[in-house]
């Protein structure tokens, strides 16, 4: 199953696990799932229409995902996927 | 002809010597929303590595070198989301303290490119740990090799906030002319807030000073801190605060375009936060029939914060 490694102002979302394992084919999906497995995190990642907020990065396999195909981009297997906020103060 | 802008010095020994002195912009076309209140922004950007930050790295390093704290051979280490780190490098390079900088490793490639151009020396923590994996890094860092490192630690540094103690503050006292009634920023480090707030205070009790602080853990106002998720800088200092304003992500962001369309002034988006800040206290007023002058602070350029472009997107990290 792809991975989906999250940053620490998530973790609360997922009892402090550094990475979850969810299921899917897209960003999209795994998303989806990922909400399924940690309730409250989908909504922090994306706005009320459903995209990514702008201000929120997801990688797949270290590549942007604005510059694939945002939520329908493809995850293999093995994937893992980043989601990357902006960087606090100091 | 009227001349092009006040009167600056223009010949100095070093270029630590143009740090502070900022001038301030009155904010005319956002301020048409709060009716009866001035809006004041201090143009931090004019400073010589950029951002307010400068401030702070000349005063850390000048009390470091002051106290002997850096002999040689030894090299500067903090760890930075960027503006400090930038700083540090151009400090460090005026006054011949090498400079070694932990930075998230997700930081905007403008700000990589910035610092290793000064010459120093960029060790990358985990993009998934923010800032605070930084930190942490950096005292491993320096925990593992006494004597090669200075840790100035500017979370926990007093030189820090006391930049802001000995010239922000007066600063804008005296750009006021004393007219200041509200001042208000946001917490990076928390050093701009509280050394200018406990210096206005000290001045005229009467002064409201007010922090911002993004409203939510996971929040896009890069430079920002949300406190109730992070290491508490040791420099924080509620009591010198009168209140907190806790900003989204795209109250800030849209401030920051509209600064840059309708004033003409092209900053970052922790920029755009605290003149949203500034805005809502002035709004306040404005509905209660109240007269204001509130100051906030421009900590840095717009053009830091773009992104690579499409044919430039491999990322590094």
């Amino acid at each position: 199953m792809p991975l989906v490694r999250i940053p620490t102002p998530l973790r609360k979302y997922t009892q402090g696990q550094e990475e979850v394992s969810v299921a899917g084919t897209t960003v999209g999906e795994i998303l989806t799932n990922l909400e399924g497995a940690c309730p409250g995190i989908r909504e922090r990642i994306c706005d009320a229409e459903g995209r990514v907020r702008r201000f929120v990065n997801v990688f797949v396999a270290d590549e942007d995902i604005r510059f694939l195909q945002n939520l329908e981009t493809p995850v293999a297997e093995r994937d893992e996927i980043s989601i990357v906020p902006a960087i606090a103060g100091g | 002809m009227a001349a092009l802008r006040a009167k600056r010095a223009v010949c100095v020994d070093s270029i630590t010597e143009l740090i502070g002195n900022t001038p301030l912009v009155r904010l005319h076309h956002i301020e048409r929303s709060c009716p009866g209140v001035e809006l004041y922004a201090k143009a931090e950007f004019t400073n010589p590595a950029g951002s307010v930050k400068d401030r702070a790295a000349l005063f850390i390093v000048r009390d470091a070198l002051a106290r002997g704290a850096i002999r040689p051979g030894m090299r500067l280490i903090d760890s930075t989301s960027g503006n400090t780190g930038i700083a540090y490098a151009m400090v460090g390079a005026a006054l011949g303290v090498p400079v070694t900088l932990v930075m998230p490793e997700n930081v905007t490639v403008p700000r990589k490119q910035v610092t290793t151009a000064y010459g120093v020396e960029i060790i990358y923590s985990s993009p998934m740990e923010g800032s605070d994996g930084a930190i942490v890094l950096a005292r491993e860092l320096v925990e593992r090799h006494p004597g090669r490192y200075f840790y100035p630690d500017q979370y926990s540094n007093p030189a820090n906030p006391g930049a802001h103690y000995a010239t922000t503050a007066p600063e804008i006292w005296e750009q006021t002319a004393g007219r200041i009634t509200h001042f208000v920023t946001g917490i990076g480090t928390s050093g701009t807030v509280v050394g200018t707030s406990r210096r206005l205070h000290e001045i005229s009790p009467a002064i409201r000073c007010v922090a911002i602080q993004p409203d939510d853990a996971m929040h896009g106002l890069e430079g920002m801190k949300h406190l109730p998720s992070s290491l508490v800088p040791q420099i924080y200092d509620e009591g010198v605060l009168d209140d907190t304003i806790w900003m989204p992500t795209d109250e800030g962001w849209d401030m920051a375009e509209r600064l840059a369309e309708e004033e003409g002034l092209f900053v970052g988006h922790s920029s755009g936060a605290n003149v949203a800040g500034a805005l809502r206290l002035g709004r306040e007023l404005a509905d209660r029939g109240e007269r204001g002058v509130v100051v906030t602070i421009l900590c840095d350029r717009g053009d830091r914060y773009f992104v690579p472009l499409r044919w430039e997107r491999n990322y590094v990290w």
